[in-house]
C-alpha cells in the first residue's frame, strides 16, 4: 500500500476556500444581537494635562448609549496594562499604563473617552462631541535630546526618561581593540515603522450580566494571553473568560500584546450590559496599534588588516514610547544578543539604554530586535570590507562561525549551521563574479550597481523555560497541543498558538498525518479558542512550528504509545513486539497481520482493553525546548542607483534560506516572500513620522505612510539549504521572520555598494530618493570642494 | 433622512433605505450582509473593498450606497457560480497568493477587471493593473503568479469554448 508523506509535501492550504470566496470569518464579520458600537476619543495631544472632559454635547447626540471616562472604568478595571518589565534586570521605571488616560495624556492618540452607539456612524459622530480641553507639557520626540540632563520628563514627576540602562558583555573589549589595526565607527538608525496589518485590530464583547461569563472576539496573535490578562484586568477567573480570535487578517507582532481597547470594549460591555464591537480605523491603527523598531545604534567595529573581525562596540537607544511595550524589552535583548551576527568575534560589548518619549509605544514588530541586530552586524561587516578594499563576501567568509553547537561571544549557543554553503549558493545564483565585473563596467559608464550582501543568523523557537523565565516576569514561554483520535479514526488537534496567515491548519494537520498514520483529512486544527484549546503562549516569534508543532508531534507520539499497547493487546503479542509502521500496527517479522490506527482507535473507546487501562485515545503535551533554533541564510540584492533623482532600483534579489527541516515548502517561500517584503518596505519607503513640536503623526494615513506597492517589490529568487536543527525531533526552525531580518541589510548594503565610488559610506533607512539625492549631491560637493582646494 | 436605494448584487434584487451618507461598503457589509468585502484604510489607498460595479473594479469605500442605485455590483460572493470557483480564486489557491486574506477578496475582484479588459496582460501590466491594492503578508510574488495562471486558464477555457461552438458550428 502506498503511503504518501505529507511533511515535506506542497499541500495547497485548506483555510484558503472559505477565504477567496468571500466567506472567512473576521471579526468586523460578526454581530450580535443587541450590539452597540464603541468609538474612542484619543488624545489630540502628545503630552498635556487632562484638565476637563465635557460629555454634555455627545450624552445628548442621536442613537448614544453610553460615554465613559476614565473614572467610569475604575469601577470594572483594576491595575494597568502588563509589562514584562523584568526582561531587563536593571530596570529603572516601568510607568504604570490604565488603559484609559484620566488627568494626563502621554501620547498622540491616547484614549480618553469612550462612547457607545446604536451605529457605527453614530458612535463615530459622537465622538467627535465629546470636548476635552487640555493643558499642554513639554513634549519629548527626540530621544536622545531626551536623555540630556535637565530634559523634561515624558510623565510629570518623573525622575528622568531612562527606562532601563543595561550591558551585555562578552570578551574583553579593550584588548580586542588594542589587537585591532583598523577602526569603523558608525551611527546606524532604525527608524520607527508601522506593522499595519491589512486587517486593523478588532474587538467584540459580550458579557453576560447575571452570569457573569465573558466572550471576546479580538483579532490577536495571543488569545491565551489576552484572557490571562483581561482576567486580571476585570477581576474576573479564567473560567468566565473566552476569547476568541477568529480570522485575523495578519499581525506582524502588533497583534501579541493585550491593547487597552480590549479591556475597554470588555468593561463598556459589562457596564452598559450589551454587546461591544470596536472596529480600529487605519488612523487610528497607525496611531495606537504598537510602532514597530525606533532605535539608534551608535557602532565601533575593531578588524585585523586582513578582515578578520576582533571587536564590536554598540551603544544602543531605544525610543520606548512613554509605555515601555509589552514585550518592549524584549526586543532590546534580543537586538543586543543577536549583535555577534554569525560571526566569530573576540569581544562585543553592548550597552541598551531604554528611553521614554511621548509616543505611542514601540512593541515587536516581524523579526522583533533580530532585523536591528543583523542590520548593524551586516552593515559593521560591509564597513570593515569597505574600509580595508576587500570584497565583502570574503571578510564574510574569513568570520563565519564554523563549529556547531556554537557559542557566541555573549554566550548564546547555535544549534546548527552551514553560513557558508547558503552564501555560496547565494553568490552562484546571482552570478556574484561576473556581476562584480559588470559593476565595475557599468561605472566606467557612469551607471551604478551595487551588490549587497546580508549573511543572517536568527535566534527563534522562543523559548526554553530555562532562558526565557527570569527575563519575561516568570511566564515559561513553552506550548501547548491536545490530540484527541475520535472513536472512527478522525482527529481533532487544539493547539495554543494562532495562525494569522500562516497556514497552521495545513501544516499541522501534515505533521500529525505522518505521526499518527492517518489521512491528512481526518486531521481537524483547532485553535485561537480559549475555550476549546489549551493555554499556549501564541504566535510570534517564528516559535508556532518549532514549539507548537513540536508539541503537536509529541502528542501524536504519546497516541501512538497507547494505540501500540492496545494493538499489541489486540494481536495478542507483546508491546514491546509491536512495530508501527505508517499507520499500521504489526508484530515484528509477521507484517501481514497489522492492525490500521482506525481500527485501533475505534477499539480505544470499547470492551476489553488492557488490563488497567482507561478508554480514550487523547494526549496532551506542554513543550518546553531545550534551546532556541537558530535559522540562517544569505540574501543578496542587486540595485541600481541613479544619482540624478537619487532613485534605487532593485534589479535582482536573492534568498537562499535555511529553516531546518520543511513542512510544506509552499508556504515556507510565501513567508520568506513577504518577510523581504516588509525588509525592502522599511530599507526604502517606511518612516514614522512625528512632529518634532507637537508630537501629532505626520505620517497618519496610508497617504503619507507608503508600505510597498505590487509594483516595487521585484520578483524574489528563492532557493534553500536544509541543516536539520538538533533541537527538536522534527529538525524545524521557524520562517516566520527570516526574509525581514535578512532584507533591509541585503538592500542598504547594496545602496552603499553602488554609490562607494562618490565616498559614501553609510546610508540611513528609507532611503528615500530623496535622501539618497542630497547624500549624493553632498559627496560630490565635498568631493569638488577638495579638488578646489588642491588646486 | 433616509433614501431608498435599489441594486443587483451578485444577481439578486435588493432594496433598503439608507442614510445617504452611508458608504458602498458598509452597505454590502451590514445593510446587505455580504463580508467577503474588506475595509482596510480610511483614504481609499488598500483596495480591500474593491467591487465589480456593473462590471468595472471600483473601491466600494469611494462611492455612497445611494449612488448604487440601479447598478449591477459583484462581490467576491459572487465569482463562485455552482460550486465552481471562477479561474481567479483556483489560481489564489494554487499559486500560494494569499495569507491571511484579509486583501485577496478586493486582489481577486481588481484583476477580474484587469483580466476583462486585458487577457493576456504582460508582468508589467498586472502590476500597473493592481496597484491600488495593497497587500503586506505575500510581497505580491505569487498574486502576480496567480493572476498569470488565470489568465492562461480563462484563455484555455476561451479557447475551448470557441472550438466547441466551431464544432457546433459544423456539425
Amino acid at each position: 500500500m502506498a503511503v504518501t508523506t505529507m511533511v515535506g509535501a506542497k499541500i495547497h492550504r485548506r483555510e484558503d476556500p472559505k477565504l477567496i470566496t468571500g466567506h472567512g470569518s473576521y471579526v468586523d464579520d460578526m454581530q450580535l444581537i443587541g450590539m452597540v458600537h464603541m468609538a474612542v476619543v484619543r488624545s489630540a495631544q502628545a503630552h498635556a494635562k487632562i484638565v476637563s472632559v465635557d460629555l454634555t454635547a455627545a450624552s445628548k447626540a442621536p442613537g448614544v448609549v453610553a460615554v465613559y471616562t476614565a473614572r467610569d472604568f475604575k469601577k470594572v478595571i483594576s491595575g494597568g496594562l502588563p509589562v514584562t518589565e523584568s526582561l531587563i534586570a536593571d530596570k529603572k521605571q516601568t510607568p504604570n499604563q490604565f488603559p484609559i488616560a484620566e488627568s494626563e495624556a502621554v501620547y498622540f492618540g491616547e484614549p480618553i473617552a469612550v462612547v457607545l452607539a446604536e451605529s457605527r456612524y453614530q458612535a463615530a459622530d459622537c465622538a467627535e462631541l465629546v470636548q476635552v480641553e487640555y493643558e499642554s507639557l513639554p513634549v519629548l520626540v527626540d530621544f536622545e535630546k531626551a536623555l540630556e540632563k535637565g530634559s523634561p520628563t515624558a510623565h510629570t514627576g518623573a525622575p528622568d526618561n531612562v527606562a532601563w540602562d543595561v550591558n551585555f558583555n562578552g570578551g574583553d573589549l579593550e584588548a580586542a581593540f588594542k589587537e585591532s589595526e583598523v577602526t569603523v565607527k558608525e551611527r546606524i538608525i532604525q527608524q520607527r515603522v508601522f506593522p499595519i496589518s491589512m486587517e486593523p485590530r478588532a474587538v467584540l464583547a459580550n458579557y453576560v450580566p447575571f452570569g457573569n461569563q465573558l466572550t471576546v472576539w479580538t483579532s490577536s496573535q495571543v488569545p491565551h494571553f489576552i484572557r490571562l490578562f483581561l482576567c486580571i484586568g476585570l477581576g474576573m477567573p479564567e473560567s468566565q473568560i473566552r476569547v476568541v480570535a477568529p480570522d485575523v487578517g495578519g499581525g506582524f507582532g502588533s497583534k501579541l500584546r493585550p491593547y487597552p481597547e480590549e479591556y475597554l470594549a470588555a468593561a463598556a460591555s459589562k457596564l452598559s450590559g450589551r454587546p461591544v464591537k470596536w472596529i480600529e480605523g487605519r488612523t487610528e491603527n497607525l496611531q495606537a496599534t504598537s510602532h514597530g523598531r525606533g532605535h539608534i545604534f551608535d557602532i565601533e567595529v575593531g578588524a585585523k588588516r586582513d578582515g578578520t573581525l576582533l571587536a564590536l562596540k554598540i551603544t544602543m537607544l531605544s525610543d520606548l514610547g512613554a509605555y515601555i511595550g509589552v514585550f518592549g524589552a524584549l526586543q532590546s535583548s534580543l537586538a543586543m544578543l543577536l549583535s555577534p551576527g554569525c560571526y566569530k568575534w573576540k569581544a562585543v560589548h553592548g550597552r541598551a539604554i531604554g528611553v521614554l518619549t511621548n509616543k505611542m509605544s514601540t512593541d515587536p514588530y516581524r523579526g522583533a530586535g533580530r532585523p536591528e541586530a543583523a542590520h548593524l552586524v551586516e552593515r559593521a561587516v560591509d564597513l570593515v570590507a569597505q574600509e580595508l578594499k576587500l570584497d565583502p563576501a570574503d571578510v564574510r567568509a574569513k568570520n563565519f562561525a564554523e563549529d556547531f553547537p556554537f557559542t557566541s561571544i555573549l554566550g548564546m549557543v547555535y544549534d546548527s549551521g552551514e553560513y557558508q554553503k547558503s552564501l555560496d549558493k547565494a553568490k552562484e545564483i546571482v552570478g556574484y563574479k561576473a556581476l562584480r565585473q559588470k559593476q565595475a563596467d557599468l561605472r566606467k559608464q557612469g551607471k551604478y550597481l551595487g551588490i549587497g550582501l546580508s549573511t543572517y543568523v536568527e535566534i527563534c523557537g522562543v523559548g526554553p523555560s530555562a532562558a526565557t523565565a527570569h527575563v519575561s516576569g516568570s511566564l515559561a514561554l513553552v506550548e501547548s497541543s491536545v490530540v484527541r483520535v475520535h472513536p472512527t479514526g478522525s482527529v481533532t488537534v487544539a493547539v495554543g498558538t494562532h495562525s494569522h496567515g500562516q497556514g497552521h491548519a495545513t501544516t499541522f494537520a501534515q505533521i500529525a498525518a505522518d505521526a499518527l498514520g492517518l489521512p491528512y483529512a481526518n486531521i481537524e486544527i483547532r485553535e485561537g479558542d480559549t475555550g476549546d484549546t489549551p493555554f499556549g503562549y501564541g504566535s510570534y516569534g517564528s516559535r508556532s512550528l518549532p514549539v507548537g508543532g513540536v508539541s503537536i508531534n509529541r502528542s501524536c507520539q504519546k497516541v501512538v504509545d497507547k494505540a501500540k499497547k492496545i494493538a499489541a493487546h489486540m494481536l495478542e503479542a507483546a508491546d514491546e513486539d509491536v512495530v508501527f509502521d505508517q499507520g499500521q500496527f504489526y508484530v515484528k517479522g509477521s507484517p501481514d497481520k497489522r492492525k490500521a490506527m482506525g481500527e485501533v482507535a475505534f477499539a480505544a473507546y470499547g470492551p476489553g482493553l488492557p488490563e488497567g487501562m482507561e478508554q480514550g485515545l487523547e494526549a496532551v503535551t506542554y513543550f518546553d525546548p531545550p534551546n532556541f533554533t537558530w535559522p540562517f541564510g544569505a540574501h543578496i540584492c542587486v540595485v541600481e542607483v541613479d544619482p540624478e533623482t537619487g532613485e534605487v532600483d532593485i534589479q535582482k534579489y536573492v534568498a537562499v534560506d535555511d529553516c531546518g527541516n520543511i513542512i510544506n515548502p509552499m508556504i515556507v517561500d510565501g513567508q520568506i516572500h513577504g518577510g523581504v517584503a516588509q525588509g525592502i518596505g522599511q530599507a526604502l519607503f517606511e518612516e514614522a513620522v512625528h512632529d518634532p513640536e507637537t508630537g501629532a503623526l505626520r505620517t497618519g494615513t496610508l497617504l503619507d505612510y507608503s508600505i510597498p506597492g505590487i509594483g516595487e517589490i521585484p520578483n524574489l529568487q528563492l532557493d534553500r539549504t536544509i541543516t536539520p536543527s538538533p533541537t527538536n525531533e522534527l529538525g524545524v526552525k521557524g520562517v516566520g521572520e527570516a526574509g525581514t531580518i535578512a532584507a533591509s541589510a541585503a538592500v542598504i548594503n547594496a545602496i552603499v555598494d553602488a554609490l562607494s565610488p562618490f565616498g559614501i559610506k553609510h546610508v540611513d533607512m528609507p532611503a528615500s530618493p530623496d535622501r539618497l539625492w542630497k547624500q549624493i549631491k553632498q559627496a560630490r560637493e565635498h568631493s569638488n570642494g577638495g579638488k578646489e582646494a588642491r588646486k | 433622512m433616509k433614501h431608498k436605494v435599489a441594486t443587483t448584487v451578485n444577481g439578486h434584487k435588493h432594496e433598503h433605505e439608507v442614510e445617504p451618507r452611508l458608504l458602498l461598503v458598509h452597505y454590502l457589509r451590514d445593510v446587505v450582509g455580504l463580508t467577503g468585502t474588506h475595509i482596510g484604510c480610511d483614504t481609499s489607498q488598500c483596495g480591500s473593498c474593491t467591487i465589480l460595479v456593473d462590471g468595472k473594479a471600483v473601491k466600494s469605500c469611494t462611492m455612497f450606497a445611494v449612488q448604487a442605485e440601479g447598478r449591477q455590483l459583484t462581490t467576491i460572493e459572487g465569482m463562485a457560480k455552482d460550486g465552481e470557483l471562477h479561474p481567479l480564486q483556483q489560481a489564489f489557491w494554487d499559486e500560494h497568493g494569499l495569507q491571511c486574506g484579509y486583501c485577496t477578496p478586493g486582489f481577486i475582484m481588481a484583476a477580474a477587471y484587469l483580466l476583462d479588459q486585458n487577457p493576456n496582460p504582460t508582468e508589467d501590466e498586472i502590476r500597473k493593473g493592481l496597484e491600488g491594492n495593497l497587500c503586506r503578508c505575500t510581497g505580491y510574488v505569487n498574486i502576480v503568479k496567480s493572476v498569470q495562471s488565470a489568465a492562461k486558464a480563462m484563455d484555455g477555457a476561451k479557447a475551448k469554448t470557441s472550438e466547441r461552438s466551431a464544432a457546433v458550428g459544423r456539425s
